[in-house]
């Protein structure tokens, strides 16, 4: 039974609708006659309060409200990747389609009630079967066959959570649309459809078998975060930074160079261009990890700053479900969120216009509730079904903290939550260095979880490396405090050392420009290189003075070479290293005469 | 619209709070729906829906409810949202704050009619803005580039000459290799009849009134209007950029009087306030507003945005800027240090920026040295004011030679990058090459951030001898 209401009061986004008992919690609904897409967030007798994602400008009281009998889903399937999204899973490409198809005027803008399904119904899809016989058992999780669905990415037809039975039919190796059953399975003696397309309720996780620990780094190519911040598949990590400190150019950094195998890209109420970006680059930057363009394993939720802020809120939950979907595939899911805030405040402007007690700020008492949930659906897992699967869901969220002020209740309260901390740092952003990531502020709960990894893989000492690069980075910042009472001159030399040496690790190694082509992107190998060249010539140096060179003297003999040493994170390919080793024979020769 | 009613009027009053009426009685209202209030002397004010029950309506009068009373007063609800009729004649004319004409010339033959506050761009349609605008202004061209369909405020503060550098940008944007100029649509959101006028001036002495086009709201004028003329003159700016393929620069001043106007109708509706008593919607808000520029795919035109706004006691963390600089695609800071030294445009490098700018500079655009030239600068620049402040505690002459180099460098780059005359148009060319000069002065070593074949071809050094 379906229910069917009136709209009773209009306030922005919020409409309450009586005459709608029976209704659920969350139910999705349709608002008005131009049937716009809404959501029950209260429900107080046979009134219902809703969130409504489209704008509500020309509704009026005694319109028709229709419940849909179930929560607001998403569509999963074949086609997912390499299209974009609005916040409740419209395909904004198909909309301009659509729009030109009936010969609108206005195809440039998201006009509103537009219908089109996410998945394309038409498109046909080669699905290849498991090897499975009629009468095998089968439950959920289980793969029934495989589509490729792009370049990259092999879909595996998952039996949906919560099936299970046996295999009555299974269609032989063709061409199908995502309607077409390719399966039958019998469950308690009735016969099943199987599709390529399943639906899940965005606010329920999906379920697995077993959470596994997060051991294995996601590599990112940006220095500083892989060697001295490090995050892990399956971890959580957040980037909180005032405007201009560089959290797009991060987050597109992550999206663009990390070992993941999926990239769900938010634009969670932020500017329309940035996903333009992202739509116009990705398809012709290539994967580092496998040369295949970007777009084919990218996927992008794009709810920009105008586009209406009901769902904004929605957007973040339809974006981590299908990062869900990849990962119980198998894969390895980075889903970027940028940004947090712009979720947080849609959080409370809703709460508001319900005229709910506000708690800090005017954020609802339930916003460290709702981060928690959020965060804890990341994980690296062990997916149902055979065969075993092991697949991660890797959470990273931008914060935009208002005034750049770190203390407000959305960074505050994300803290408590992701256990990587990328902090930006205005100042630096100021001074052009980028990425503007404070390296005393942040921290990586992953460090030591990794560090396996980098030993096993790049090199026994890394751990010890990374150790004492920190540890120049935090005595130069103690040293600063007192250059600037009493100046330089007054330190003495094994600390003069140490500045110099930190301005050649700022310059040299955490420094690292986006857009270069060489230095964008440096392999494990390479950031260890070049961390291992600074420390070696430091170590030596460290020899000469503590013999009585002074520190002035040591980079007079190092002289033209500095600048190379500078210079090599984009004067050396990554696959060129032994350029490094060279310099490194160089530099430690020029200063062996002291 | 379609589904609307026609024109219903009502007279029950039940309230009048701020400027806000509280209708009663009411049937079949829309949300956002126009208003016509008519007072009991036969006056007419205008004003919208912002919230509708089954029978009560909450009309925000945009003139200000002074002078109304609860009995005598019609309330006509019109059965529409807020409208702008467009036409390309509307350049050359001066409009209010609602987009009707002010300037006593012939009327417009009226064309299409258009919800002012539009739709949201598809950001799937969306082509990313990587023309170069090039301005003159070596400050900006430089380091802090502005490309077609961005939106770049400037951050100022009361006083400093934000209105000077906006006429200056919007007399010498241009685009290379492209003859056509711009049309200007200027919004003047509550500002002083003084600037009006300057505003005015200079268009008709410098004979682009053709080619602008002002909405003009006065600070003595009802506040509410505020929330209505930057949507109009962007609805004006969609049609011509979309529809008549033009390319448009959008100038907003001042920003800050928009939001103040935002917040007093939110504490009217005794709304939970978010920062500083504004709304907590406050940043959808703007944004919905300056959204609404860029470069769609299939269509000619394009707009560009400068918005202006004073920051309050020049605090760049008040809401108002700190918002907007979460939007926009950087930000021009003005400084009162620089301009109180006697620098024009008195732009703060440092805390500018200009996020469309790697796309918009380079080889085949403006010069391949550029990019590198501007992180050299940058970095400099940054360094010789971090040594300033040293050297006002420990003194000059206890920095190092490289150090007093350095220092020497922050002067020379106020003096001669920075500062320009009001009418000096410096190409793109001369802004790079002034830069190198500076560069000159630097160890040749500590240009780490240029590699080195593009120093052996434009340090000046190299070519003197060539």
């Amino acid at each position: 039974m379906k229910v069917r209401g009136r709209i009773k009061r209009i306030s922005g986004p919020l409409v309450i609708a009586d005459n709608m008992a029976g209704v659920q919690m969350y139910e999705m609904v349709r608002v008005g006659e131009e049937r716009l897409i809404g959501e029950v967030t209260r429900i107080k007798g046979d009134t219902a309060y809703l969130q409504v994602y489209e704008s509500t400008t020309g509704l009026k009281p005694g319109d028709p409200v229709e419940g849909t009998g179930s929560p607001l889903s998403v569509e999963l399937g074949p086609g997912l990747l390499g299209n974009i999204y609005d916040g409740v899973q419209r395909p904004l490409s198909s909309i301009i389609d659509y729009l030109n198809k009936i010969g609108s005027s206005r195809s440039i803008f998201i006009e509103r009630g537009v219908d089109v399904s996410p998945l394309s119904r038409d498109k046909k899809w080669y699905f290849t079967p498991s090897a499975l016989n009629t009468g095998d058992s089968v439950s959920s999780g289980d793969v029934i066959g495989v589509v490729q669905e792009t370049g990259l990415i092999a879909h595996k037809v998952l039996l949906p959570p919560g099936m299970q039975g046996k295999v009555s039919w299974i269609a032989p190796e063709g061409s199908y649309s995502i309607v077409d059953p390719i399966a039958e399975i019998k469950v308690n003696g009735e016969v099943k459809e199987v599709y390529m397309m399943q639906r899940w309720p965005v606010r329920t996780p999906r379920p697995y078998r077993l959470k596994l620990e997060p051991s294995e780094p996601l590599i990112t190519g940006i220095r500083i975060i892989d060697t001295l911040f490090p995050m892990a598949k399956g971890g959580t990590g957040m980037i909180p930074g005032g405007f201009g400190t560089g959290k797009t150019v991060t987050l597109h950094g992550l999206a663009q160079w990390s070992s993941a195998n999926v990239i769900i890209y938010i634009g969670c109420g932020e500017r329309g261009n940035e996903m333009t970006e992202v739509l116009e680059r990705f398809p012709t930057y290539k994967d580092p990890w496998s040369g295949k363009p970007l777009m084919e394993r990218t996927v992008l939720i794009a709810n920009t700053s105008n586009m209406p802020v009901a769902a904004r809120e929605a957007s973040i939950y339809v974006g981590v479900t299908i990062a869900e979907y990849y990962r119980d595939m198998g894969y390895d899911v980075l889903l970027v969120a940028d940004s947090t805030s712009r979720w947080a405040e849609a959080l409370r402007e809703i709460a508001g216009r319900l005229e709910e007690m506000p708690a800090e700020e005017g954020y609802p008492s339930y916003l460290a509730s709702r981060l928690a949930e959020f965060y804890e659906r990341a994980g690296r897992v062990k997916a149902y079904g055979s065969p075993e699967r092991i697949g991660s869901v890797t959470l990273v969220g931008a914060v935009s903290p208002p005034g750049g002020d770190f203390t407000e209740p959305v960074t505050t309260h994300t803290r408590r939550f992701a256990r990587v901390f990328w902090a930006l740092d205005t100042s630096l952003a100021y001074r052009r260095h980028y990425p503007a990531i404070n390296w005393i502020s942040s921290y990586s709960a992953y460090v030591d979880t990794v560090s396996d990894w980098w030993s096993k893989n790049v090199d026994p000492e890394w751990k010890s490396y990374r150790e004492e690069i920190m540890g120049i980075l935090v005595r130069e910042n103690e040293l600063q405090e007192i250059v600037r009472l009493i100046g330089v001159e007054s330190l003495d030399e094994k600390d003069k050392l140490i500045l110099d040496v930190a301005r050649m690790i700022k310059d040299g190694f955490l420094k690292q420009n986006a857009f270069d082509p060489v230095d964008a992107f440096s392999t494990p190998k390479k950031q260890f290189e070049l961390m291992k060249l600074i420390i070696d010539y430091y170590r030596d140096a460290t020899k000469k003075v503590e013999g009585g060179t002074p520190a002035s003297r040591v980079k007079e003999l190092l002289g033209r070479l500095y600048v190379d040493i500078v210079k090599a994170r984009f004067s050396v390919p990554n696959e060129k290293l032994e350029m490094i080793y060279k310099l490194k024979k160089e530099a430690l020769k020029a200063i062996s005469s002291a | 619209m379609s589904s609307l009613y026609g024109v219903r009027e009502y007279s029950r009053i039940a309230e009048i709070r701020g400027p806000l009426l509280i209708v009663e009685g009411v049937r079949k209202v829309s949300y956002d729906e126009i208003v016509e209030v008519e007072l009991s002397d036969g006056s007419r004010r205008r004003g919208r829906v912002l919230d509708v029950s089954s029978n009560i309506a909450v009309v925000q009068v945009f003139e200000g409810t002074t002078g109304i009373t609860t009995t005598g007063t019609k309330v006509r609800f019109l059965g529409r949202a807020l409208e702008l009729p467009v036409s390309e004649d509307m350049l050359g004319r001066i409009f209010n704050g609602l987009g009707e004409l002010i300037d006593g010339g012939p009327e417009i033959v009226a064309g299409e009619k258009y919800d002012i506050n539009g739709s949201p761009i598809n950001p799937a349609i969306r082509a990313y803005p990587e023309d170069f605008i090039q301005t003159g202004i070596s400050a900006i061209d430089g380091m802090n580039t502005l490309v077609r369909g961005q939106k770049l405020p400037i951050f100022s503060g009361s006083g400093l000459p934000h209105n000077r550098l906006a006429v200056q940008i919007a007399r010498q944007a241009s685009v290379k290799g492209q003859n056509e100029e711009f049309a200007v649509i200027f919004a003047a959101i509550g500002i002083k009849y003084d600037d009006y006028i300057f505003f005015k001036k200079f268009f008709e002495e410098t004979g682009a009134l053709n080619r602008v086009a002002m909405f003009v709201n006065l600070a003595d004028e009802p506040a509410m209007i505020r929330l209505v003329t930057p949507r109009v003159a962007l609805t004006l700016a969609e049609y011509l950029a979309y529809e008549v393929g033009m390319h448009i620069l959008v100038i907003l001043t001042d920003m800050t009087n928009y939001a103040e106007a935002l917040r007093e109708i939110s504490a009217a509706r005794e709304e939970v306030p978010g920062r500083q008593g504004y709304p907590g919607y406050m940043y959808s808000d703007l944004a919905s507003i300056y959204e609404r520029a860029g470069r769609v795919h299939g269509k000619e035109g394009s707009i560009t945005q400068i918005p202006i706004l004073t920051m309050p006691n020049d605090d760049i963390t008040h809401p108002i800027p700190d918002l907007t600089g979460y939007i926009t695609e950087g930000q021009i800071v003005l400084s009162r240090d620089l301009y109180n030294k006697g620098i024009y445009p008195p732009i703060n490098v440092l805390m500018s920026l200009s996020r469309l700018m790697k796309e918009g500079i380079g080889k085949g655009k403006t010069r391949e040295d550029h990019s590198q030239v501007s992180d050299q600068l940058y970095a400099a620049y940054s360094r010789g004011v971090e040594l300033r402040s040293l050297a006002a505690v420990i003194g000059e002459e206890s920095l190092n030679v490289n150090d007093r180099k350095f220092l020497k460098f922050a002067d020379l780059f106020e003096k001669k990058f920075l500062k320009q005359g009001i009418r000096e148009n410096r190409d793109v060319e001369t802004t790079l090459d002034i830069a190198w000069e500076l560069f000159a002065e630097l160890p040749e070593e500590e240009l780490t951030n240029i590699k080195e074949e593009t120093i052996k071809k434009y340090h000046p050094k190299y070519r003197a001898i060539i």
